[in-house]
């Protein structure tokens, strides 16, 4: 039982990541129907942002994850332009093929400019401390992590029920015609979504390396896809979906990699997936819509 | 024997012109006048153009993405290896099993995950070449990750060369048939081709499980050229490598695709030494290629002998 909650911890760490960068997806994937194949790179672009901002300027890893959403949010909206914006009105498989170009594009002009090899986080930036309680082991970066995604989630719920922002969002994810009717700026608004995403996912960079330890350009790649399966888990399009297929398939993760085979851990998320596209393509908090033709 | 009655001439044509390339390469090969790297690019661009012809069909014609081009690849090589090297098989039937191990793999994804449109099905066959590598990874009996070593080379200029002849064939004569007319009508629109009485699901794993089959075909070539297999060669990656010839070329052309894949082929050799520019620069194709010719280089039309003999009416008026 002492294992199981141990477990549970440690799932609560990475689901956290991973529901932090699944938001981006589902936000995006509700305004412009679009999967965001280029966002686990936005998180990696953030991470390496974060690094640069402690080691060259000395910023504690506050500062360093503040600069890392804001500059993350530029290049959403800068991606978004150049790349995504062209193609609104073209297939969805042509915006795709482009989303899996961008994901590669900065992948690879990262490889090209700063070298393939790993990078240490500082460790001094966040010195770890363990803390037991009755048997648990749980770090100072175990909370960090919760807290401060929670934190960020809070936010983001406050931001897109309280405020006009955030209700055009809504309208656009509904139905764009009808809004840009209503006189909202679509455009302004899609940017804005991209911003949005691009710095949760920026933040969960810098937390992925402060827990972790090490960044690479490749890193983005397997969490990108993965938060896209908690995304879809949860029910694509739908904000507090993303969270809770974010914390599960984190708790899912942990548990088959502490219980069975630790080289299934990966095989067990897409097989989430597929069950999931099969049994519920709506996920777990979607409602069924009939096909308009 | 139809095409022979329609235009003798030209299939002569093309007859001549295949063999002239054959035994051109081949007496390359024979009086070792090609070094063994070029041998290699050689037997790469011979792959390429049979993954790309065949992800063309799945991608191109049916306009279903698939991102597990690579998985399938896999299958072919894994089941060969094991027909040549623990049975002791002749190659013809290793071959064979690696294309219907392949379309077996191609009929057991298609069936369930078929039934899922555009970004989904992405994703998830994304999802099924991951789980097949993973689970290459894990059987022991197939070396895990460290793969088999030591595969008898057999994979020779002729059984190349006959392989890309027969995918391009097939493929070109599906695509020509009835089957090809309803596959291309799915893609231009599910919901009308469903109206004409198109069964869209049986077609749409048919052409996957075509697809599936020549990329059996390309891995079992593969591993009976390279000694070596292992799970992580046949990762995302290769898929997306495959995938930047078919949109290069055209979403339906299989000229295109061959041209594509001819051209990536050169591309990456010559840019060997830069693996990272490489992939910038791939990636920089995929997104202007899809900004501002979403059809691809060649769009759906082909190279052809009718085209040239058109040029050279009008240029006589």
């Amino acid at each position: 039982m002492l294992n199981f909650i141990q477990q549970l911890i440690n799932g609560l760490s990475l689901g956290a990541i991973y529901a932090l960068i699944a938001l981006g997806y589902t936000m995006v994937y509700g305004i412009i129907k679009l999967i965001n194949f280029a966002h686990g790179d936005i998180m990696m672009v953030g991470a390496y942002v974060g690094f640069f901002s402690i080691t060259l300027l000395g910023t504690n890893v506050w500062v360093a994850m503040l600069f890392a959403m804001l500059t993350c949010a530029v290049l959403g909206i800068i991606i978004e332009k150049v790349a995504y914006k062209p193609l609104r009105n073209s297939t969805r498989i042509a915006a795709l093929i482009t989303a899996i170009g961008v994901s590669f594009f900065l992948e690879y002009i990262m490889v090209f400019l700063l070298g393939a090899t790993q990078r240490v986080y500082p460790a001094d930036a966040f010195p770890t401390q363990t803390y037991h309680f009755s048997g648990l082991l749980m770090t100072n970066k175990d909370i960090f992590v919760i807290a401060s995604a929670v934190f960020l989630m809070i936010i983001l719920q406050l931001f897109i029920k309280k405020t006009r922002t955030g209700k055009a969002m809504r309208a656009v994810s509904l139905d764009q015609d009808a809004a840009s009717l209503m006189g909202i700026n679509v455009n302004h608004i899609i940017s804005v979504t991209f911003a949005i995403g691009s710095a949760l996912a920026a933040a969960a960079g810098v937390m992925y390396g402060v827990f972790y330890g090490t960044i690479n350009p490749l890193m983005g790649m397997v969490p990108g896809i993965k938060a896209f399966v908690a995304a879809v888990l949860g029910g694509i399009g739908i904000i507090p979906g993303a969270m809770a297929g974010g914390f599960l398939l984190g708790i899912l993760e942990t548990m088959v990699s502490g219980y069975g085979n630790s080289l299934f851990r990966d095989a067990a998320a897409y097989g989430v997936l597929i069950l999931i596209l099969l049994i519920k393509p709506t996920g777990l908090f979607g409602e069924k819509s009939g096909e308009k033709i | 024997m139809e095409l022979l009655k329609r235009n003798p001439a030209a299939l002569f044509l093309k007859i001549l012109i295949l063999a002239g390339i054959f035994s051109a390469i081949q007496y390359m090969i024979s009086f070792k006048i090609l070094s063994t790297y070029y041998q290699m690019t050689l037997t790469t661009l011979c792959l390429n153009i049979i993954l790309a012809v065949s992800l063309n069909l799945i991608n191109g014609f049916t306009g279903q993405l698939s991102l597990g081009h690579a998985g399938f690849m896999s299958i072919g090589a894994y089941v060969s290896v094991v027909f040549t090297q623990n049975l002791d098989a002749p190659f013809l039937l290793a071959l064979f099993m690696a294309c219907l191990g392949a379309a077996l793999a191609g009929l057991v994804i298609g069936i369930p995950t078929l039934r899922l449109r555009g970004d989904y099905l992405a994703i998830a066959t994304l999802g099924f070449g991951e789980i097949i590598r993973i689970i290459l990874y894990n059987i022991e009996a197939v070396g895990g990750a460290a793969g088999i070593t030591g595969i008898p080379k057999l994979t020779t200029w002729p059984w190349l060369f006959g392989s890309v002849v027969l995918t391009i064939l097939v493929i070109n004569n599906l695509t020509n048939s009835s089957y090809g007319r309803a596959i291309v009508s799915i893609r231009e629109d599910e919901v009308a081709s469903e109206l004409m009485g198109i069964n869209i699901v049986n077609y749409k794993i048919l052409a996957f499980i075509v697809g599936a089959m020549f990329a059996g075909l390309a891995g079992g070539l593969y591993a009976h050229f390279f000694y070596i297999i292992k799970p992580n060669t046949f990762g995302f990656m290769k898929s997306f490598d495959v995938l930047v010839m078919v949109v290069l070329g055209g979403l339906g052309s299989t000229s295109g695709a061959v041209i594509a894949a001819i051209f990536v082929t050169i591309l990456s050799t010559v840019l060997q030494s830069f693996p990272e520019l490489r992939m910038v620069l791939y990636a920089m194709v995929l997104i202007i290629v899809m900004i501002f010719r979403p059809q691809g280089l060649m769009g759906n039309k082909e190279l052809s002998f009718k085209i040239l003999r058109r040029k050279r009416g009008e240029a006589k008026k």
